[in-house]
């Protein structure tokens, strides 16, 4: 029952992963920039709603209708100003552009908030449960997480399959050039995709500091690392992948974690490495972002 | 009267290669102007300044008289100047329907839809759900020509139609141009195939190193005379 038990919560903390991984997987799929500040971005998302929570006294889930577009616009205009004029400079540009972002961040936090955890109280959602089995219960925002994550992966694939704006963005994926031959501007399409990575991080940052009860300025690199072993579990530029490398991820972890409460990261990087080594596609091959 | 597209003087180029040299012409609505010349005689290169993907040296494009030299290639297509690319680049990740629709990305009005686009090229009738990394060379060139239609454009440059094809294919593709013409579209076509061309153009301008060596319409022209401008054979820039 124990190992039924950590598999059910690490298929469930594989919801978080892939919500964390997916706005990576956009952002390298369509526009073949590496965020390494993907973390930082989920912490920005989780520190502004714990600032939304602290000064307005509205609730976590209010505090997403601001929080997610607002972030989105940003993502839109760092793409813009920052990332567009890198992506001219070659593939290296934009990466070191996020790295920069990636040590800005945590920093500016650090100066604002101090290095102190900001809450981001969730009343008893945080610890209430639902018993499956004698000895096997899952908690509801770990599932809650994992409905928001699916939702969030399908209603994306359906954005890029069924709506012009993701169209657009596929083929841009696949040729940039030639669709401005098509008279579309292709830093719009890049600087709308950017905004959807950021808006879905920022969606993500918050579900994290659900789960932690709050944020600290250095969470991010830890979670962009979980991103980047997700979406390489899973398979790049799948979207479904992202979902099925969260899971493998947070089931190793979880499973680690019945062993010796020291294993969960190692595992989970060895799991990582072994997938690189033997299937370096992942483990999803249909593609839908490239 | 004002041209539908002029090029004037236009010199391009890569670097310190110049691939285009001081050339002009004019294009009419509803004219076939084809441009001839063999491999490296610049002809692509000068499309893609016509179609705004590459900066011109020196030199004017015209749109209806109004200079659009320095107009960006997604603006060109929005005012109705859409290439065709060499290599057909379709969006691989894409359906042919998908690829159409992306074409229409100008959103300008006109003839052309995914319907009459495949009325005009029927060979892509079947093919609409499918995936454009799936098809044919042939199939491809035949999206390619679709997707630029679906701009409805007023002038279609056309990068070489028939390279890599079969010939059964090509016959296919060029009585579908047939269908395309009208409707005032001018056409500028780039092609190694000089007997095709010969059948096609209105008029023909041939490139020999990025110079225009020899021009006028296929009935005014010899077959020698063409064949010598193509291969450099005692030719006097006009």
């Amino acid at each position: 029952m124990v190992i039924l038990n950590a598999l059910v919560q690490g298929v469930l903390l594989g919801g978080l992963f892939a919500m964390a991984a997916l706005g990576l997987s956009i952002a390298f799929g369509i526009l073949r920039v590496v965020n390494l500040a993907h973390g930082e971005i989920m912490t920005v998302g989780a520190y502004l709603a714990a600032v939304a929570l602290s000064t307005l006294g509205v609730n976590v889930w209010l505090s997403l209708i601001v929080v997610v577009p607002l972030l989105g616009v940003v993502g839109y205009w760092v793409q813009r100003l920052l990332l567009q004029r890198a992506l001219s400079l070659g593939e290296l540009a934009p990466l070191l552009v996020t790295f920069g972002i990636a040590i800005i961040i945590p920093n500016a936090l650090i100066e604002l908030f101090t290095t102190n955890k900001q809450a981001i109280p969730t009343g008893d959602l945080a610890v209430r449960s639902v018993q499956l089995a004698e000895g096997l219960r899952i908690g509801v925002l770990p599932l809650l997480t994992m409905l928001v994550a699916v939702l969030l992966i399908a209603g994306t694939q359906l954005f890029l399959a069924r709506t012009r704006s993701g169209r657009y963005m596929r083929a841009a994926a696949d040729d940039s050039e030639t669709l401005r031959l098509m008279g579309v501007d292709h830093r719009r399409v890049y600087a709308y995709a950017m905004g959807l990575a950021f808006a879905i991080a920022a969606l993500g940052g918050v579900f994290f500091g659900m789960r932690q009860g709050g944020v600290t300025p250095f969470d991010g690199q830890l979670l962009v690392l979980f991103a980047f072993e997700a979406v390489i579990i899973g398979g790049l530029g799948s979207l479904w992948g992202t979902l099925a490398g969260g899971i493998v991820l947070g089931v190793a972890q979880t499973l680690a974690g019945v062993v010796s409460p020291e294993l969960p990261l190692l595992v989970g990087n060895l799991v990582f490495l072994a997938v690189l080594v033997l299937r370096p596609t992942g483990i999803v091959r249909s593609k839908v972002v490239v | 009267m004002t041209a539908l597209l002029a090029a004037e003087s236009i010199s391009a180029g890569y670097g310190d290669s110049r691939a285009v040299a001081d050339l002009s012409f004019a294009l009419e609505p509803g004219e076939v102007l084809a441009l001839v010349g063999a491999n490296g005689a610049g002809k692509s290169t000068l499309l893609r300044v016509l179609a705004g993907a590459h900066r011109p040296s020196a030199g004017r494009v015209l749109l209806h008289g109004e200079d659009v030299t320095h107009v960006r290639d997604f603006e060109r297509n929005r005012l109705g100047v859409c290439l065709v690319p060499e290599g057909r680049r379709l969006f691989a990740s894409l359906t042919v329907r998908e690829n159409l629709e992306v074409g229409a990305g100008s959103r300008r009005d006109g003839r052309w839809t995914v319907d009459t686009v495949v009325d005009a090229l029927p060979m892509l009738g079947d093919l609409l759900g499918r995936n454009a990394s799936q098809l044919s060379g042939g199939q491809q060139q035949a999206v390619a020509i679709g997707r630029g239609l679906m701009s409805n454009p007023e002038v279609l440059l056309l990068d070489e139609v028939s390279l890599g094809l079969a010939p059964i294919v090509i016959d296919e593709l060029y009585a579908s141009l047939a269908a395309v013409r009208g409707g005032g579209l001018g056409i500028v076509l780039v092609e190694q195939d000089l007997e095709r061309t010969v059948a096609v153009a209105d008029r023909l301008v041939c490139m020999l190193e990025g110079h225009a060596v020899l021009s006028g319409t296929p009935a005014s022209l010899s077959r020698q005379a063409i064949t010598d401008a193509y291969f450099g054979h005692e030719v006097t820039p006009w």
